[in-house]
């Protein structure tokens, strides 16, 4: 097992981090510093990874996670500018609570109760060779449909946010109202 | 003291269990998302962790399994928030407890 102080205290902080900056999300009353305490658990968690010895891992949470998918929460905030800007709770606040902690509890107890075969074999080398081969050997099949599922997910968010008007002609008359009338619509 | 996989799992429960918390309690749409993501990044921890510490024939297939969940939840990201922002253009709002046509 790791005998020298540097991975755990490694660990410590990082954990730290992750689980602050996950109730900082809970906490904050205002949104964007929600998301961007979220940005940062995702950090630390690409490092838990890295304590992890899964370096391929780590550096697709920082470009995926801490990158994209943050951006895209921040648009969807922006992108609704009369939406509430506060993170506050709806009436399911007290059951929310008593299921997080059930489940909380259930997990953990769960995780220290269980005898895991842990095998002693220490960390990996590198990572990234032996994923890309079990991503075209093994698992080349999940592989094609991911890529098949990110082009429908695509097409299907084009679709979904395209601006009425620009879409194929309809019968105006069954055409839902969007509060946004497009340019030209008065003619049409 | 060495770090072993049970902290991992602690890590990762407590993630998941602020996830479910934002998912059900948070009154607008981004917060739930943030709440599902939350989850998706506990699971995922889980996943490298078991994959460095248990005992396996092929070890790195946890990573392979970290990988398409990454891609399923971008995926699931971008749709989701397409619905945000249509669901603004409807109604004006993206609080959940508004969203109630479907209600009685």
């Amino acid at each position: 097992m790791m005998e020298d102080t540097g991975p755990v205290v490694a660990f410590w902080i990082l954990a730290a981090i992750t689980v602050g900056s996950a109730l900082m999300v809970v906490a904050v009353r205002n949104l964007v510093h929600a998301v961007v305490y979220l940005i940062l658990s995702f950090v630390g968690i690409g490092g838990l990874y890295i304590t992890l010895s899964a370096d391929f891992v780590a550096v697709t949470q920082i470009l995926i996670y801490a990158g994209a998918i943050s951006v895209l929460l921040l648009f969807a905030i922006v992108l609704t500018p009369r939406g509430s800007r506060d993170n506050a709770e709806s009436f399911l606040r007290l059951p929310a609570v008593l299921v997080a902690l059930l489940v909380g509890i259930t997990l953990g107890y769960v995780a220290l109760d269980t005898d895991w075969s842990i095998a002693g074999r220490g960390g990996f080398e590198e990572t990234a060779s032996e994923i890309g081969e079990l991503l075209l050997d093994k698992y080349v099949l999940p592989f094609e449909i991911a890529s098949v599922l990110l082009l429908v997910a695509m097409m299907g968010a084009i679709v979904i946010v395209r601006p009425e008007g620009t879409m194929e002609p309809v019968d105006p008359s069954t055409r839902l109202r969007t509060g946004f009338a497009q340019d030209g619509e008065a003619e049409a | 003291m060495s770090v072993d996989l049970e902290h991992y799992l602690i890590v990762g429960a407590i993630l998941f269990a602020t996830g479910i918390y934002l998912a059900l309690a948070k009154r607008n749409f981004v917060g739930v998302l943030m709440g599902i993501e939350l989850m998706f990044n506990a699971v995922n921890l889980t996943f490298v962790s078991f994959s460095r510490f248990v005992e396996s024939s092929s070890p790195l297939d946890g990573h392979v399994f970290v990988i398409f969940v990454i891609t399923v939840a971008a995926a699931e990201a971008a749709t989701a928030l397409a619905l945000a922002v249509l669901l603004y253009r409807v109604r004006e709002t993206i609080d959940v407890d508004r969203i109630d046509l479907l209600k009685w």
